[in-house]
């Protein structure tokens, strides 16, 4: 049996970024994942859009965290050295009557405290945005807006955390959770059962994403149900990076923001999400009607995206529990902490939402003290596709294997492929996400072969045992040399 | 009888109308060359084809040589061909043209590229 | 920075050809880059025969093609050769800056030869809906996994598209004890040579679906099923033609694409519908003194014909390097 003052459920960003946010204090906090790595749940089909504050109702809990954890998002980026680009967003209007919307639309996040809105004009979006319809009238500009590598960001609060003492166990699922009596042994308040071992935590905070209401569950609490909402994205070659300089976005609807033109960290450009309620909780297909949709609609924003563009296309679920997030603690069940329903601005919320919660457990009797040593800042690894060519000619001395180039479409070095998986990385989905091998126009065509003998090479394993994202998911099935 | 066939002697695919009886080849129509009447003539009387695979080395900078048949083997013996192939091991260096396995099913079993000792 | 006369990217028959050839015509000075650790470029995982008919009047393996012209190389004095060699920029004066294990460098060239080839069309590119599980493999990656690496990728597959490389893989995982299930080809007939239909598919009783597309990919971790359909003569769903076929595998051979992102970068003109560079004259690109052969000028059928473009290519080169003098 072992024990903690925190045990987090779900390695995602809102999980990730609560580790780091407790893991200033001296605390025992530990995490659990149930995928093979961290954000391979709900996070790893984020946008990357880190929200002004924008299109949310003015009382809402996700509208005030959204406002502040942009604020955060951009501190603790540099903190963490994850590349964070306040590129701004255009909401745009259509017609004349859509102006009037904008104009709500930016007294709201004004109330919310939304800084720098502006309305520009149809001549301001032909000088800033050329590539945009023509058509438009006006928009509204919210230069707050940025967008981040969302598995960067999860890496690097995680990794941040663990440099900080914060327990990270991966491959491990929540069977159950126990309340103690009375005020508990020792303090502790709940026993959870997990497929790696058991702990007694004062605390549970259930960041479980999809199934976060399974979870909540386990502990006797049944007020909410998480109903998954699918979106497709497709991204788009990286030579027309620069198609265009800001986020766009349309006026938002009833149930999400639209269909949205998206820069992001790696420099594809993406279009989607498609909006979609669905039952299964496993359903992470594309549609041919998705792809008709987002299409349609994107060019509407910017007439000359053309299906040519798409080297890739996911879908991802958004954990939808009714129209705002919920974030409590559990009277009914002490010690448990619910933060559910993180769908969009999730990402932006993050670390608001670790502030919100490490406030929650101080209410509840945790005593926050905070660490001499905190290691607030890290180094992350380099990225030769960010660079200049200047600087990668410096890394090439210091190291030969940056001159070793292993995915040619990305740029990636074998160094790179190292590093990722030095930081953690133990499949092949893994690489990608850190490093973007495999991610560009040949889909790994050219570097999987490479990569799986470096995977495992230096996690030593056999090259068969090399998973796309976790168990069952082998990328060969058979060698040669096991051959008798 | 009368069977269509095509070539693969060479890209041309030329489509041709074999006409044969008792197991022998009567008369060829639709060919351009003659390689494609002596195509439709083994195929008719005994059919063969060269088997291209790759063999497993140890020791050596290729983990897998590539081999062929100098010259094509009975096609109903590929897939025993196959066999004896998975069970080579080849552990000295060798040179493209190399014969790895003598009497292979008729036909010498060759290297098709150069394999060296494994840099250290 | 280093000055050559004549720089090649890319050490497969296009550009080995193209050194030798312009070589002959007289250029003395060559730099061939290539990034894998060998010359030979894809022939090198091409074991199978049907290479070398037209050029060498003789049938060859695709290793056995590369073997004769990598010897020549070799012997060659004028022609200096750099592996592991990966290209990071083009300028349009033809500087080239590339990147080798424990080192940067860059040339400037009086003429550049491209001749990087081609790659797949992906699964992502003809949008095939459905999930996206281990088990989807380009034909190409799939004849590198088993020919180079000596690993299978799959037990039961299914093929997408009739391409040449899709066919000859069929036979390769049939003779390597996997069960092919299905070729499917959206065309009317094969896009492949009629030979590899015979000897790949027909040999081995493969059964190929023509005017048949697949409509989903299912399988959370690993692939575990397709769903085919029959299209019709405008390219529509028949209505009832649905059936799925179990697998654990999906090859996706439907085309190649010319590679020419490097003179894309330096402001070459490409055609944005085939990837191949916009220009006058054969082998010619929109920037003078840079010229392509071989797949990345066009995508070809046979290495004999990428050879015999190449060898006009490298002639092409050391003219107007003449012509410069």
């Amino acid at each position: 049996m072992r024990s903690c003052d925190a045990l987090i459920i779900g390695g995602g960003v809102t999980g990730t970024a609560i580790a780091r946010e407790l893991s200033q204090y001296r605390l025992k906090v530990i995490l659990c994942e149930k995928e093979e790595e961290l954000a391979f749940g709900v996070s790893k089909s984020n946008s990357g859009i880190i929200h002004p504050g924008t299109q949310n109702v003015p009382g809402s809990l996700k509208g005030r965290l959204c406002v502040e954890g942009n604020a955060l998002t951009k501190a603790i980026a540099r903190e963490l050295d994850v590349d964070f680009k306040q590129v701004g967003e255009l909401i745009v209007a259509f017609s004349q009557s859509e102006v009037g919307r904008l104009i709500r639309i930016k007294e709201d996040a004004q109330r919310l405290g939304v800084k720098g809105l502006r309305m520009v004009d149809n001549a301001w979006l032909r000088d800033h945005e050329p590539n945009l319809n023509p058509d438009i009238p006006a928009a509204l500009f919210a230069p707050s807006a940025g967008i981040i590598s969302p598995y960067r960001w999860v890496y690097a609060l995680a990794l941040n955390a663990q440099q900080n003492g914060v327990e990270i166990m991966t491959r491990t699922r929540v069977a159950a959770i126990e309340r103690l009596s009375g005020a508990g042994r020792g303090g502790m308040f709940l026993r959870v059962m997990t497929t790696s071992a058991e702990y007694d935590a004062r605390f549970v905070i259930n960041c479980a994403g999809l199934h976060a209401d399974a979870v909540a569950r386990m502990a006797g609490i049944d007020d909410f149900s998480i109903r998954p909402r699918k979106g497709e994205e497709f991204i788009l070659d990286k030579k027309r990076e620069h198609l265009t300089n800001h986020l766009i976005f349309p006026l938002p609807t009833p149930v999400s923001k639209g269909v949205l033109m998206i820069k992001t960290s790696d420099g594809n450009p993406m279009i989607g999400p498609s909006a979609l309620d669905t039952e299964d909780k496993d359903d992470l297909s594309t549609t041919e009607g998705g792809l008709r949709t987002v299409l349609a609609d994107a060019r509407r924003l910017v007439p000359s995206v053309s299906e040519r563009d798409i080297i890739a296309y996911f879908a991802g679920l958004r954990p939808v529990a009714g129209d705002d997030f919920i974030i409590r603690h559990e009277d009914r069940a002490s010690g448990m902490v619910t933060v559910a329903g993180i769908q969009s601005p999730g990402l932006t919320c993050a670390p608001a939402i670790a502030k919100l919660v490490s406030r929650l457990l101080k209410e509840h009797g945790l005593d926050l003290r905070r660490k001499i040593f905190f290691r607030r800042h890290r180094r992350a690894m380099n990225h030769l596709f960010s660079i200049p060519l200047s600087r990668t000619a410096r890394l090439v001395r210091l190291d030969p294997s940056y001159g070793d180039i292993v995915c040619r479409c990305e740029m990636v070095s074998a160094r790179e492929i190292s590093d990722a998986i030095a930081e953690g990385a133990t499949t092949m989905d893994g690489i990608k996400f850190r490093t973007r091998a495999q991610a560009g126009r040949c889909h790994g065509s050219f570097c999987t072969c490479r990569l799986m003998k470096i995977l495992a090479d230096e996690t030593g394993r056999k090259v068969i045992e090399v998973t796309k994202r976790g168990e069952c998911s082998e990328i060969v099935l058979k060698d040669r040399g096991d051959d008798q | 009888m009368k069977k269509e066939m095509i070539c693969i002697e060479c890209p041309k695919g030329c489509r041709m109308e074999v006409y044969y009886g008792d197991g022998k080849t009567v008369e060829v129509n639709g060919n351009m060359c003659p390689r494609g009447r002596e195509y439709a003539a083994s195929e008719i009387e005994d059919p063969r084809r060269i088997l291209t695979s790759s063999v497993l080395c140890e020791g050596l900078d290729l983990r897998m040589l590539p081999v062929r048949t100098d010259k094509p083997i009975p096609k109903q013996a590929l897939l025993q061909a196959m066999e004896r192939i998975r069970k080579i091991r080849v552990k000295e260096p060798v040179r493209a043209g190399d014969v790895i396995a003598q009497d292979f099913f008729g036909a010498n079993l060759i290297a098709t590229r150069s394999a060296t000792r494994e840099n250290v | 920075m280093i000055n050559k006369d004549l720089v090649i990217v890319g050490g497969g028959p296009a550009g080995m050809a193209a050194a030798l050839s312009a070589r002959d015509a007289g250029v003395r000075d060559i730099l061939l880059l290539e990034r894998d650790q060998y010359l030979g470029g894809i022939l090198n995982q091409c074991i199978h025969t049907g290479f070398g008919i037209y050029h060498f009047k003789e049938l060859l393996t695709g290793c056995e093609y590369a073997g004769r012209f990598i010897s020549l190389v070799e012997r060659s004095r004028e022609i200096d050769v750099s592996l592991k060699s990966f290209v990071v920029r083009l300028t349009n004066d033809r500087v080239l800056t590339f990147l080798k294990p424990g080192k940067m460098e860059t040339v400037r060239a009086k003429a550049l030869i491209m001749a990087t080839g081609c790659r797949e069309r992906t699964r992502e590119m003809i949008h095939i809906p459905g999930t996206r599980p281990a088990g989807v493999f380009s034909a190409g990656l799939a004849q590198k996994l088993i020919n180079i690496e000596g690993l299978l990728p799959g037990k039961e597959v299914v093929i997408v598209g009739s391409g040449d490389i899709g066919l000859i893989m069929a036979r390769r995982f049939t003779l390597e004890g996997a069960r092919v299930k299905a070729v499917i080809e959206i065309q009317k007939q094969s896009r492949g040579l009629m030979r590899n239909v015979v000897q790949c598919v027909h040999d081995f009783d493969i059964p190929l679906y023509f005017s048949h597309r697949i409509s989903r990919i299912s399988g959370r971790d690993r692939v575990e099923k397709v769903e085919a359909v029959r299209v019709d003569e405008q390219g529509n769903d028949v209505d009832g033609s649905r059936f799925e076929i179990l697998c654990d595998t999906i090859l996706v051979s439907v085309g190649l694409i010319p590679e020419n992102e490097l003179i894309e970068m330096a402001g070459a003109k490409i055609d944005s519908a085939t990837n191949a560079p916009l220009s006058k004259e054969l082998n010619t690109t929109s920037i003078p003194g840079v010229f392509a052969c071989g797949n990345c000028y066009r995508v070809y059928d046979l290495v004999d014909s990428v050879t015999r473009d190449a060898q006009v290519c490298g002639r092409m080169a050391a003219e107007f390097l003449a012509g410069a003098r």
